[in-house]
């Protein structure tokens, strides 16, 4: 910006800031209501750190850990989906519920439509078998998923799904170890996987239920 | 490949650039209008957003929507608005206080009756939009000459006649 010396032109610039975020709302909501948006997102709080949950019309699309990067991710849903990405805490309202009575031990499993398009060929068939088949409360090993899924041969495939899970914890890769026991990897962060699976084996409340 | 840019997400948009259209419509259609014209920029903006060709520069791109829906507005109200003193049409626009704490004085009329933008929303639609386009949305001429369609001497050339108009409005 050029100073200038001229008291109209500054007089012009120095127009007072008005309040945006009303009809940021209203707009976001008009275009939510006109289907503008293809990708919806917001941030939730857990026991394993902040979450970032995206949904589209076909559900949930990608959960997020905090050691991600927010701009890397949601860069990723506008390059694979559609830039059309927008904050909607109100769109993302059902699967931050269903989180939250999850980590309060209220859900053991969850209802919400997942669109599973960001995993393709194998690596979906994996985690589509794993979020139909391994319950709450129980582990497999990377092999007996492989023959869950028919291919018992294919355990280091089954892993390099687990690492590409979008959908981690709605999609359970944290019920998946090493064999023998051994806790494997997580995107998460082992400190997460060794919570959740505490949550999900009753040794330890995350959350305690004020109702309870 | 794709031959279409990769498009950063409209939110980031909206978070870079969201408060400063904002200010830009209220300015020039007024407290009332100005936030229908902000969400109708929006709006198209997201609508036209998958199908742009050129990422290299969004602020542009924004600011000439929400120009275009300024000029939709005040086509709008000259239809139904009886045509009357300068003076009384600045006074019926709304005031944009310009009475903010550092803001120039000058011109001592304008400023202290906080009309300096409703006499601006009396201009010319290009010379009105140059200004806004030139000291609100702090676009170079070449973008500003994109958003009115013309050439950067003509966009130069609206900023300075819209100028000296408002000048000779806003201290007679």
């Amino acid at each position: 910006m050029t100073p200038t010396h001229d008291p109209l032109v500054d007089a012009l610039r120095h127009t007072p800031s008005t309040d945006a975020a009303p009809d940021v709302a209203a707009a976001l909501a008009r275009v939510e209501a006109e289907g503008l948006v293809d990708v919806a997102y917001a941030q939730t709080d857990s026991p394993v750190g902040p979450l970032l949950v995206a949904v589209t019309d076909a559900g949930l699309v990608r959960v997020g850990f905090a050691r991600e990067d927010d701009d890397a991710l949601l860069e990723e849903l506008a390059a694979r989906i559609s830039p059309r990405v927008v904050r909607s805490p109100r769109r993302t309202d059902e699967v931050r519920r269903e989180l939250d009575e999850y980590f309060h031990g209220r859900r053991d499993h969850f209802d919400l439509p997942v669109d599973w398009r960001l995993s393709r060929g194998f690596r979906r068939r994996v985690l589509e078998h794993l979020y139909a088949e391994v319950p709450y409360g129980r582990t497999v090993s990377y092999l007996q998923l492989a023959t869950i899924v028919g291919n018992p041969k294919a355990s280091r495939a089954v892993g390099t799904a687990m690492a590409t899970n979008p959908i981690p914890i709605v999609v359970p890769c944290h019920r998946v170890l090493r064999s023998g026991g051994h806790l494997g990897g997580y995107g998460g962060g082992l400190p997460a996987k060794r919570l959740l699976l505490a949550l999900e084996s009753g040794e330890q409340r995350l959350w305690t239920d004020p109702s309870a | 490949m794709r031959s279409t840019p990769v498009l950063p997400p409209f939110q980031r948009l909206l978070d870079e650039h969201g408060a400063a259209l904002h200010r830009f419509c209220v300015a020039q259609a007024g407290p009332d209008h100005g936030p229908d014209c902000f969400q109708e920029a929006v709006l198209a903006a997201l609508r036209a957003y998958p199908d742009l060709r050129d990422a290299t520069n969004l602020r542009s791109w924004l600011f000439t929507i929400a120009h275009h829906k300024v000029i939709d507005h005040h086509r709008r109200s000259q239809r139904v608005e009886p045509v009357a003193d300068v003076a009384d049409r600045a006074a019926a626009a709304g005031p944009t206080d310009g009475t903010v704490a550092g803001a120039p004085v000058l011109p001592e009329q304008a400023a202290a009756d906080g009309h300096l933008w409703a006499t601006v929303a009396l201009l010319p639609d290009k010379q009105r939009g140059a200004i806004a386009l030139r000291y609100l949305a702090d676009l170079p001429y070449v973008d500003i000459a994109a958003a009115l369609d013309c050439t950067e001497a003509a966009a130069r050339q609206n900023v300075r006649a819209g100028l000296a108009r408002l000048r000779s409005e806003v201290t007679r």
